[in-house]
């Protein structure tokens, strides 16, 4: 009675529509808490406002004042890009190491695994609780073991110079996470390459150059962009440790400078402009990565003739 | 024998006694480096197990002498820990629950159905992962407050309706490797859309659930921003904010602080030991596909 074609574009009609049903959840989702937010947020930032009384429009004068007058905003960038800059080679390099010596597959490895993993699951909370203490300049247990190496002890959280580096040492406690990932992408290299190149007479240094790194270029860019995003986010561990930015502002790192804007001080369109600013900077650091990846990153799968 | 020969058996020898000191050294490095990632937890349950008076020496002393177990039992009581408990366990597991429901079904939705813009609204879902959170805080905090619900656990439950990129992503990567012909099994055999997710591909996806359910879990036991911006009421609090508020009272009380910091640390170790292959394989799945 039907004709085929007519009963298959009913039935693809209605996958159609329970497709869309399932993904509703997500699709709502993303309307009303992401987009909709985008877009509100950029008008917001438009505005003086409290939160309490009528916003009062601005145009671009939030904008002017952040990049013409604030110094605060320039100095939390700064203290981001440094803290970037510091720990995310750190800890790259770190974790690598790390996940290299585990795939020599020596006895016991899943338990120095464990070891290495489990500070990056724990609440930041917490964490930050424990660094508070270890980073105590008096009877502190780091420059307690500073002294071991001969370095004299320093003022850590209390001092202009080394309030940042103290959170650039806590990041590097966390480099489980990272290794985790190195250690994958490290076991999918195919072992008849080293074979080969061992059968060439290739030394280990050598070895890592030509096939290691190469072929775990996209982990590695993977983990340079979540990275570059996550030292953007840095909030926990400064709020707790460091809530007014540290000595001199050298810990205000630009996520908590923008809290204190919203819901300290109540200015949600200074505070909304700072997040759009945050927003086009962590793009336009991803786009830098990705457009340069194509020369350093090789995927298999892609065989340039 | 032959020269070359002779020159063979002394490469061979020399190659495997270097790799014998190469594992050696590999190994010492190892035993070095987790020795300095235990040290601070070591310093941890060191100091919370500490008598006031021995919190301060210098030079540290590392076992503790007397050991004060009590010093748990009276953190815990200071402030209402076991309320503080319940608010974290209420929150987290509703929004473990919620996220495995939503993002399951819309997974499902990008794997295995077909319909108008499915591509182009999955990288749309992808660049979302990319997005900070700070963009839409304010926003969101506006939209929850009008609603009323600023001080609930509303604004930090109901997002996970809606489910997380993320674990959508890790969720549909695994779908797509489960065998089509199952469904289409079913389906012959009159099952509808809701009854081909729930009765064949979850059970078949039980590895991956599990690796959604214990990040979830981790993400939202671990939450301390949100907590922060939307709970004002000391007996609403998680424990992510219970220790904040207790350094901010009982500042010089180290050997408590650390003990209270001790036990919001345990549920993740416990889970952790108890579920390590499902960490390990949820950070593979994203980072190295990814």
């Amino acid at each position: 009675m039907h004709c085929p074609a007519q009963k298959s574009s009913r039935l693809a009609r209605r996958q159609a529509v329970e497709g869309l049903l399932c993904i509703a959840p997500w699709l709502v989702g993303f309307l009303c808490l992401t987009l909709g937010p985008m877009i509100f947020s950029f008008a917001i930032s438009l505005t003086k406002w409290d939160l309490i009384s009528a916003p009062k429009f601005v145009g671009f004068g939030n904008y002017a004042t952040i990049f013409a007058d604030d110094f605060r905003f320039r100095k939390s960038l700064a203290v981001t890009a440094l803290y970037a800059a510091m720990s995310l080679p750190l800890g790259m390099i770190g974790s690598l190491a790390v996940a290299m010596l585990l795939n020599l597959n020596l006895r016991g490895m899943r338990v120095f695994r464990s070891i290495f993993y489990i500070p990056a699951i724990l609440p930041g909370a917490a964490v930050a609780m424990l660094w508070l203490w270890i980073l105590k300049p008096q009877g502190g247990v780091l420059n307690y073991f500073l002294g071991f190496l001969h370095i004299s002890p320093k003022p850590w959280l209390s001092s202009p110079d080394w309030a940042l580096p103290a959170f650039v040492i806590m990041s590097l406690w966390g480099i489980g996470g990272g290794m985790i990932i190195y250690l994958a992408g490290l076991q999918s290299v195919p072992t008849q390459l080293y074979e080969a190149a061992e059968i060439d007479g290739a030394g280990s240094w050598k070895k890592f150059w030509t096939i290691t790194l190469p072929m775990i270029s996209p982990t590695i860019f993977f983990n340079l962009i979540m990275g570059i995003i996550g030292s953007f986010q840095v909030f926990t561990a400064s709020y707790i440790m460091t809530p007014g930015g540290g000595p001199g502002y050298s810990t205000l790192f630009y996520v908590l400078y923008l809290y204190q804007k919203a819901f300290k001080y109540l200015q949600m369109g200074y505070a909304s402009a700072l997040a759009w600013i945050l927003f086009v900077v962590v793009l336009v650091l991803t786009l830098v990565v990705f457009r340069t990846s194509a020369r350093w990153v090789y995927y298999e799968a892609e065989v340039k003739q | 024998m032959s020269v070359q020969t002779i020159r063979a058996k002394k490469r061979i020898r020399t190659r495997s006694e270097a790799e014998r000191w190469n594992r050696i050294a590999a190994y010492a490095a190892l035993l070095v480096g987790s020795g300095i990632v235990l040290i601070p937890f070591f310093w941890l349950v060191s100091t919370s197990l500490k008598d006031t008076s021995k919190i301060f020496l210098d030079p540290p002393q590392w076992i503790p002498n007397p050991v004060r177990p009590e010093n748990y039992v009276k953190a815990l009581s200071i402030m209402p820990f076991p309320l503080y408990l319940l608010n974290t366990c209420k929150i987290t597991f509703s929004c473990l629950a919620l996220q495995v429901l939503s993002c399951s079904i819309v997974a499902f939705g990008f794997a295995r159905m077909r319909f108008p813009g499915r591509n182009a609204l999955f990288i749309v879902l992808l660049s979302t992962m990319m997005l900070p959170a700070q963009v839409t805080m304010i926003p969101v905090f506006k939209i929850w407050s009008s609603l009323g619900f600023y001080d609930t656990f509303v604004p930090l439950v109901l997002p996970a309706a809606f489910g997380s990129a993320f674990f959508i992503f890790l969720l549909r990567q695994y779908f797509m490797t489960i065998p089509i012909e199952m469904d289409e099994a079913a389906r012959i055999d009159g099952a509808s859309t809701l009854q081909v997710w729930w009765k064949v591909l979850l059970p078949q996806a039980k590895p991956a659930l599990a690796t959604v359910a214990i990040f979830s879990f981790m993400a939202h036991w671990n939450d301390f921003m949100g907590p922060l911006i939307y709970l004002s009421t000391p007996s609403k609090r998680t424990l992510a904010l219970a220790l904040w508020a207790f350094q901010g009272q009982y500042s010089t009380d180290w050997h408590l602080l650390m003990a209270a910091s001790t036990v919001v640390m345990l549920p993740l170790l416990i889970l952790f030991f108890a579920a390590q292959k499902y960490f390990i394989q949820g950070v593979v799945i994203s980072g190295v596909k990814g």
